[in-house]
């Protein structure tokens, strides 16, 4: 392993245990994010040419393949990025790094088996065996029910990892505090998605809290951690100023995504009193995401741009103005009853959620991984530049826009034609889909998704190279 | 009192206010711990809201309540109407009779059909190419009210060569490749016939939920004539 990490990511010789562990969590996230866009790049052709695969790996499978390996590597990511900043905020290695490694090789071995499962058994039949060792079927939490506790029961040894270190250092910062609390929510909101109902108002009520209170509250406090140390690293902030906004964005964010929740209540069979309160709440849920921005713009003002991470800072403010338009604008779009009883499922939400998991959650891992790299290879300066990242960055951000535009064009083609012309059947949904409005930008979605593929080799080149030759001296004073 | 939405809005919002200023007195709102204070009594509020509202839900969605129905409800017909009370199209059950497969399942056999056609649907996971209630995949069509969808009646009875819709659906399900009506085609899923018959008493259970008006208008379509 250590050699394998020296080679992706440079001398590691001086790096904390902790850390170590993290850019092994951070090596297979980046693959699972090839893998993921591979799938994406077949369903989307699917789209196009229904029959390629289609008796060897149909639709649901390539796109269950594809969100699951998101979740995935998005989650790997974060943890990678909670054991950097460990030894950082208590002063101290991680306590237990033996412990660690056995539950990175656990989880990924353990995903190891639901993604070869999912490829070459993909169906069982209507029973409770497939539903514990083949397929649960809900979405983005399909991974059998043995996978589901495996999953909990390696969190908590991460929990437990984490928890032990601040102890020991018997010091606690506000973000550490902030941490611990989100990632008690976060890790057990999953076992609300655990179990079987025939009940579908049930179900889905649940499977909600999973899926929204995860992407709208607990990953999005997190990723206000993540991002409020990264922008002490990058710039210098002073950590009063990062825990003041912290917990006002905490204040914010649960404060209006908790009963937000309710924008997923509107019609599965539950009360009435949920358009109401999903559709206030909700509309509020933007307001801390501006916050974001306006902390993250008036940070690199105060600091006139200067760091020593040029790409660290780039992707900060793709973070915050990607989950400013992603989650905030575009779901704004469709979060008022009104106008979500004709859009909902539709690819208005496809078009959402790729701008908003892309520009809030995949920014923050690449942030990370970045400032690691410049710490790995950069650490006494100049500064970590390159031209590389540039285009990867460019690249992705105008191939992301285009996928999203083009779906979004298809979500609004089909809200009207199916939904509010047609009767919303079987017969309106075909010709809808057959509808050039709605045909026409899946290509372009196929298309734009294919640059997105490119430029994500690009980046993993970048990652792979950056820092490692000398780059023209520049003085720069760290912030 | 009523207590609907705009209660407890008013109630949680004015809740953190107050119990935020009474824990942060005399507190400078530049000083973290002010925010901090703030931030414990907003979640937590809201997350008691949650909690109690969820209580409240799953009383009024249990399986036999007003707006989850029993499924005995598949022994009837069901329809979907404009509710001009309410302003929305909800699902009308009975009053006549309008048995599935020829039979009238007890309450015992009905329920035991329905989590059969649960766990065939979660097994192949239909919501990764289709919708359920709205929620799920978006490259087949939404789900929701799939019993009622006129295109059984005018094309799918003829087309599978069946006497009922229930059949056309039951032939559908397990050959929806022989089946098929457009060029992106259901794929072969291996469902048998036990297996089918329990997603149909199924689709036929989910058409019956009050959805609050989801889809609007079903089935009248500007665009589609058959
Ligand atoms: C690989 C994607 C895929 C999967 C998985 C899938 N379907 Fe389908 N389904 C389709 C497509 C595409 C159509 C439209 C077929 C046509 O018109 O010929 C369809 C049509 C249907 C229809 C008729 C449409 C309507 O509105 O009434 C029903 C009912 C249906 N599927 C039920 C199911 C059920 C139940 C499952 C799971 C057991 C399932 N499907 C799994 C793709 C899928
Ligand atoms: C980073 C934060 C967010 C992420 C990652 C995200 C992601 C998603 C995804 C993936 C879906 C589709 C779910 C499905 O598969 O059925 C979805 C649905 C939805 N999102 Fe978000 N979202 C975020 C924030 C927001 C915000 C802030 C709002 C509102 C202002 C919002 C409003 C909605 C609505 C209304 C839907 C339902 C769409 C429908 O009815 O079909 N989202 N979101
Ligand atoms: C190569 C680029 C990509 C392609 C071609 C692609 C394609 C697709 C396709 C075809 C679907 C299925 C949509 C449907 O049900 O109709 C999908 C769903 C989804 N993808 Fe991607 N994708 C790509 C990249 C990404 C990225 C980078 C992310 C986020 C990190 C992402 C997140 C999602 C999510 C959350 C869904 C579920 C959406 C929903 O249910 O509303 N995808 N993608
Ligand atoms: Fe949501």
């Amino acid at each position: 392993m250590e050699k394998i990490l020296t080679r992706f990511w440079g001398d590691i010789s001086n790096l904390p245990e902790s850390r170590k562990i993290a850019l092994m969590y951070w090596t297979v996230a980046i693959a699972l994010f090839g893998a993921q866009l591979l799938f994406g790049l077949i369903a989307a052709y699917q789209y196009i040419n229904p029959d390629f695969l289609y008796t060897v790996m149909p639709f649901n499978i390539t796109r269950m393949l594809h969100i699951n390996a998101m979740v995935v590597w998005l989650l790997m990511g974060f943890i990678g990025g909670i054991y950097w900043l460990l030894p950082d905020e208590t002063g101290r290695d991680v306590v237990g790094a033996k412990l660690g490694r056995i539950a990175f090789y656990l989880l990924t071995g353990a995903v190891a088996v639901v993604v070869l499962v999912y490829i070459l058994v993909q169906m069982g039949k209507g029973n409770f065996f497939t539903m514990w060792f083949i397929n649960e079927g809900r979405e983005y939490i399909e991974a059998p029910r043995w996978a589901d506790i495996g999953i909990v029961a390696v969190m908590g040894i991460i929990y437990y990892n984490v928890l032990a270190t601040v102890l020991k250092a018997k010091k606690i910062t506000g973000l550490l505090g902030v941490l611990l609390i989100d990632l008690i929510a976060l890790a057990g909101l999953y076992v609300a998605g655990m179990f079987f109902t025939p009940n579908i108002t049930y179900d889905q009520f649940w499977w909600w809290w999973v899926v929204h209170l995860w992407v709208e509250a607990t990953w999005e406090v997190l990723v206000g951690v993540l991002m409020g140390w990264a922008l002490m690293h990058v710039l210098g902030t002073p950590r009063r100023i990062i825990e003041g906004w912290l917990y006002l964005e905490v204040l914010l964010v649960f404060g209006t995504g908790i009963l937000g929740l309710g924008h997923h209540y509107y019609w599965i069979g539950t009360p009435e009193y949920w358009l109401g309160i999903g559709g206030f709440f909700s509309s509020l849920e933007p307001i801390p995401l501006v916050a974001m921005i306006v902390h993250a713009v008036y940070d690199a003002g105060v600091h006139k741009l200067q760091t020593v991470n040029r790409p660290a800072l780039f992707f900060i403010f793709l973070q915050a103005f990607g989950n400013f338009f992603g989650a905030g604008v575009w779901g704004f779009m469709h979060t008022l009853p009104q106008i979500n009883l004709y859009s909902h499922g539709t690819q208005m939400a496809a078009s959402h959620g790729h701008l908003a998991f892309f520009g809030a959650y995949v920014a923050t891992n690449l942030v990370l991984m970045y400032i690691a790299l410049q710490h790995i290879r950069a650490p006494h300066g100049p500064i970590l530049d390159s031209k590389t990242w540039k285009i990867a960055y460019v690249g992705m951000i105008v191939s992301m826009v285009g996928m999203v535009g083009a779906l979004l064009v298809a979500g609004f083609a089909q809200t009207f034609f199916e939904r509010a012309i047609g009767g919303a059947t079987w017969q309106d949904y075909i010709m809808s889909q057959m509808h050039p409005w709605v045909k026409i930008p899946m290509y372009w979605r196929l298309g734009f998704g294919i640059l997105f593929f490119i430029f994500y080799f690009v980046l993993v080149y970048d990652m792979l190279t950056i820092g490692k030759k000398k780059v023209e001296a520049v003085e720069v004073k760290p912030a | 009192m009523k207590v609907g939405w705009l209660e407890v809005t008013v109630a949680t919002l004015f809740l953190t206010l107050v119990l935020g200023a009474v824990w942060t007195r005399g507190r400078n709102w530049l000083d973290p711990e002010f925010w901090k204070r703030y931030a414990i009594i907003g979640s937590a509020i809201m997350f008691i809201a949650l909690i109690i509202l969820t209580f409240d839900t799953l009383a009024k969605t249990k399986i036999g309540s007003d707006r989850v129905p029993s499924p005995t409800v598949i022994n009837y017909k069901i329809d979907y109407k404009y509710d001009p009370e309410k302003g929305y199209f909800k699902p009308v059950i009975g009053p006549e009779k309008e048995l599935l497969f020829g039979k009238e399942y007890s309450e015992e056999e009905a329920m035991e059909l329905i989590v059969k056609g649960k766990l065939v649907i979660q097994s192949r996971a239909c919501m990764d190419c289709h919708t359920l209630l709205g929620n799920g995949a978006y490259y087949a069509p939404d789900l929701t009210k799939a019993w009622l969808d006129p295109k059984w009646e005018k094309v799918m009875i003829a087309a599978t060569q069946s006497k009922t819709k229930e059949e056309a659906m039951v032939k559908f399900l397990m050959h929806p490749d022989k089946y098929a009506t457009w060029t992106r085609r259901m794929p072969n899923l291996d469902i048998d016939e036990e297996e089918a018959k329990a997603v149909v008493a199924y689709l036929k259970w989910m058409a019956a939920i009050n959805t609050n008006g989801f889809p609007d208008h079903f089935g009248e379509s500007k665009l589609v004539k058959f």
